[in-house]
């Protein structure tokens, strides 16, 4: 949706840093997140977990744990509404486990009492008699023809035949002729890589209360990244009526697209519907690591041909991803991504999904990106290396641009790589000498970026002030960059507008906050809301001055006649239209409503200098700098904090995080002390540059930022390692251990 | 389980409570006295989310139990303020972007009191080192340590 095409626009309130509307609510401990809230008569749950990878359950009686004083109702798979959809049968097993449990951790019952130590008491009276089954965590295990299969019957059409029953997708992407390509190369290289599972690891664990009433309505305050996603699944799973739940979110402690989905706000509403009492419902640490997120696992080949002189004349990938114990499409994101920085003549790529004893995959920024470009980007530093040319120029030769036929099919319009690129090489951070032992490693990085159903309401209050109702949760300041943009358009100050997130119950659907989705949709929809309300108030001026509308401009936040043959009236301010609202034909407010396309794809590009201590195998991150369009930045200090963010992230998969599975299929690092993420001493600052090349698609040019930024930082960090310790490295994390291992090889 | 009576000082006001044995000073805070700034990431001191300030030092009150503040001064986040001027590093976290999600915030601030009550002029490296038991996962520290040391600067006086 090309909107405007308008020269360069002077922007007045976009582009600067005011504070953030939520900002001193979250400075004081005052904003509400999701277990921050109580109702009279509260109940509270605990939930019941498999100790098994992989048991089919044969009974489960819960009579001595209802027995239990205090206990007022369990629930099972059975308390819930049977679903025929795949994927909404799939989200809700993973939420109550039928006839298996699938994973360590997967849920299976759940208790609600009048105390969280009478729930949990009562979990032990349950019992549940199992039947050990053999269980894969493995990804390129449980694609063997003799490994345990986790679920039967769950392979798409697409997966060809004769291979284990745990394929469940199949994805192929591409063009041109590979071996014509790869025959015109000078050098070949073909590796395989291996990533590990990663948690989004948001600091505020999953939480709700739920509250129904004998009537069959409910209320429902969760930490989500998508209030109307959550009742829509609630609604299915519990047999209910949209309109009948009102799904609130509560401000939110982290998502990274590990809260777009559900795994207790069914089980709250179904012990409330049972018990006829709120329930609250709080995960514990080891609850989320072992029964939410993570991403995919992955297994990948890449064979890349390059020219004596850098160009690349094909590259080919074969990913096998895991998203856990059910069907998972992420891999056909990553086979899309994979090469989507390079403009190619022969380029294909073929992705399976494959079924293990883990738990269900959750979305984490960019899902499926970083693996895939991991791989290539690893590959192309390979190349480069042992060919003797410069990593940026290989990548400045062949990079994409507007007219590029995308690895995945699509033509790319105005896209901001070599511009990030032509960044980072004249950068002073490139150029600077690297002492003995340390190495300096890139990336290119890219995420297709969302649009996405979206709906805004602006209201123009009788004060002269502006509130403005999205339905997108704000997960890194976007409530300031939305009002931003609504002083902006209005021509109102900042200060003066007011930006609050609806439940389900006041605003229509909006998609989830996600695909790095909210500036670009929500504020295109806020744009278009404010517009909408300019041309009321245009027409309450035409009203008051007795003129045609036409002739009625909006400029600086006022009406004025378009010209003097309009009539002579003083420009009348939006407060001074809004104070004789009431008499002009009543309130003003402007709408929006659409379902977005041209979100404008995204790249970044990440540079990075580590020392690996030699004895330890620790690697110490020196210097890093992260280059990113954003088509405009409305508000800089939050796009630099997405790139900063994602980055640290990006550095943390690299470096040590990894769900770490024992040979009984249990996960044996469930908890930050063992799972351990980046902390301030392990890092230097993040040097950023903002690039800003618009994006057609939206009326200031913005392309979404939230993704992109932990895509690059894999390769980058694995390219400076390899680059630093001589020898090539090919699965993360890069933890001591594994450098070690390299080392005493090389 | 019988309840313990616990006397104790929480941001300069007496306070009184019961409790049980097992009850942490985070449970107590948010449980009994409806103080919701700190934050149970995780419940095991790893995160940092709850730190609060017992007698001039930073605690976890995850692994403080209730019972034990007995005699003790407490400061919360909810005390940081002085009504509605903010301290010092309230303001530079907000104007530095210093959160996103905001939820790891409180920890952090408390920590960063602590610190610059015993160290007003703190390198970066200091900072990073102090502050390394809270966890933020979205601003991969960068603006926190720079909203701490624009912080210190305007508490020692020096302009910015």
């Amino acid at each position: 949706m090309a909107l405007d095409n308008l020269p360069k626009r002077v922007f007045k309130v976009v582009g600067t840093r005011p504070p953030r509307p939520d900002g001193i609510d979250k400075v004081t401990g005052r904003a509400l997140y999701g277990a921050d809230v109580f109702a009279p008569g509260m109940l509270t749950a605990h939930i019941l977990r498999s100790p098994h990878a992989h048991a089919a359950i044969l009974s489960i009686d819960t009579s001595a744990a209802e027995a239990l004083p205090g206990v007022k109702a369990v629930v099972t798979a059975a308390d819930f509404t049977a679903q025929d959809d795949d994927f909404l049968r799939d989200v809700l097993d993973n939420c109550m486990a039928r006839d298996k449990v699938l994973y360590d951790g997967h849920a299976l019952a759940a208790v609600a009492a009048t105390t969280p130590a009478i729930a949990k008491a009562a979990l032990k009276l349950i019992k549940v008699i199992y039947k050990a089954l053999p269980h894969v965590t493995d990804v390129d295990a449980a694609m063997r023809d003799d490994a345990p299969v986790v679920q039967q019957g769950r392979s798409l059409e697409t997966v060809p035949d004769g291979m284990s029953q745990n394929v469940t997708n199949h994805c192929e992407f591409g063009h041109g002729d590979l071996v014509a390509g790869f025959t015109k190369a000078d050098l070949v290289v073909e590796r395989s890589f291996t990533t590990a599972a990663t948690h989004q690891g948001y600091i505020e664990p999953h939480a709700c209360l739920a509250s129904m009433t004998g009537d069959g309505k409910a209320d429902l305050w969760c930490c989500t990244q998508g209030q109307y996603n959550v009742r829509a699944l609630c609604a299915a799973m519990l047999g209910m009526e949209a309109s009948q739940l009102r799904v609130t979110a509560s401000e939110i402690g982290g998502g990274f697209g590990g809260k777009t989905t559900v795994f207790i706000e069914p089980v709250a509403l179904a012990l409330s519907r049972k018990t006829g009492r709120p329930v609250k419902i709080v995960m514990s640490r080891d609850e989320v690591f072992k029964a939410t997120g993570p991403t995919v696992s992955a297994s990948i080949d890449v064979k890349i041909g390059m020219t004596r002189d850098g160009r690349i004349t094909a590259g080919e990938a074969h990913l096998r991803y895991s998203g856990g114990a059910f069907p998972c499409g992420t891999v056909d994101m990553g086979a899309q991504a994979a090469f989507a920085a390079y403009d190619l003549q022969a380029v294909r790529t073929l992705g399976w999904n494959i079924l293990t004893n883990r738990p269900k995959e959750a979305a984490y920024r960019a899902p499926g990106a970083p693996q895939a470009i991991y791989a290539v980007e690893s590959v192309v530093d390979e190349l480069c290396q042992k060919l003797g040319l410069d990593p940026l120029d290989v990548r400045l030769q062949n990079a994409a641009r507007k007219g590029t036929r995308s690895s995945y099919g699509p033509t790319f319009d105005d896209i901001g790589l070599i511009a990030t690129l032509e960044a980072a090489k004249a950068h002073p951070h490139y150029s600077a000498p690297l002492a003995e032992g340390q190495g300096r490693g890139l990336s290119a990085g890219f995420w297709f970026n969302f649009g996405g159903n979206t709906c805004v309401s602006l209201n123009v209050n009788t004060d002269g002030t502006v509130g403005i109702t999205e339905g997108n949760p704000d997960i890194g300041g976007s409530r300031a960059a939305i009002s931003q943009m609504a002083a902006e358009e209005l021509g109102v100050p900042y200060d003066k507008i007011r930006t609050i997130i609806a439940d389900t119950s006041s605003l229509g659907h909006n998609d989830v906050t996600d695909g790095s989705r909210v500036t670009f949709a929500v504020g295109l929809a806020t744009i278009e809301a404010a517009r909408d309300a300019i041309a009321k108030m245009c027409r309450r001026a035409a009203r008051i001055w007795g003129i045609d509308e036409e002739a009625v401009v909006w400029e600086d936040g006022a009406a004025k006649p378009a010209g003097p043959n309009a009539g002579m009236f003083p420009p009348m301010a939006l407060a001074e239209i809004a104070a004789v609202s009431f008499n002009t034909g009543g309130p003003i407010a402007g709408h929006y409503e659409y379902n977005a396309d041209g979100a404008g794809v995204s790249f970044g590009v990440h540079l990075v200098d580590v020392e690996v201590d030699r004895e330890t195998g620790a690697t110490k991150v020196l210097r890093y700098t992260v280059f990113q369009d954003a088509g405009k930045a409305v508000h800089p200090s939050y796009v630099e904090g997405q790139m900063q963010g994602g980055a640290v992230q990006g550095i943390g998969w690299a470096l040590n995080e990894e769900y770490i599975y024992g040979a009984d299929g249990r996960l044996q690092n469930p908890g930050f002390l063992d799972y351990r993420v980046p902390v301030a001493s392990d890092l230097p600052p993040i040097e950023t540059v903002i690039l800003e090349i618009p994006n057609p698609g939206h009326p200031y040019g913005v392309r979404g930022v939230g993704e992109t930024p932990i895509v690059p930082p894999l390769a980058a960090m694995s390219n400076a390692v390899s680059r630093a310790i001589g020898t090539r490295m090919n699965r993360l994390p890069m933890s001591p251990p594994r450098i070690l291992n390299a080392l005493s090889k090389a | 389980m019988t309840s313990i009576a616990v006397s104790t000082t929480i941001n300069g006001d007496d306070v009184e409570f019961l409790c049980r044995a097992d009850e942490t000073l985070l449970d107590v805070l948010r449980n009994r006295l409806g103080l919701m700034g700190a934050k149970e990431g995780c419940g095991t001191g790893d995160c940092g989310a709850c730190s609060t300030i017992m007698d001039g030092r930073v605690v976890c009150s995850c692994l403080v139990l209730g019972a034990e503040t007995e005699g003790r001064e407490i400061e919360t986040i909810e005390g940081m303020a002085n009504g509605s001027d903010l301290h010092p590093l309230q303001s530079k976290f907000i104007e530095h972007a210093a959160l996103q999600c905001g939820v790891c915030t409180p920890g952090f601030l408390m920590a960063a009191k602590a610190l610059l009550a015993a160290h007003p002029d703190p390198t970066e490296k200091e900072i990073r080192f102090w502050l390394a038991g809270n966890l933020c996962r979205c601003t991969g520290y960068d603006k926190i340590v720079r909203a701490v040391q624009d912080a210190a600067a305007e508490m020692r006086g020096e302009g910015t």
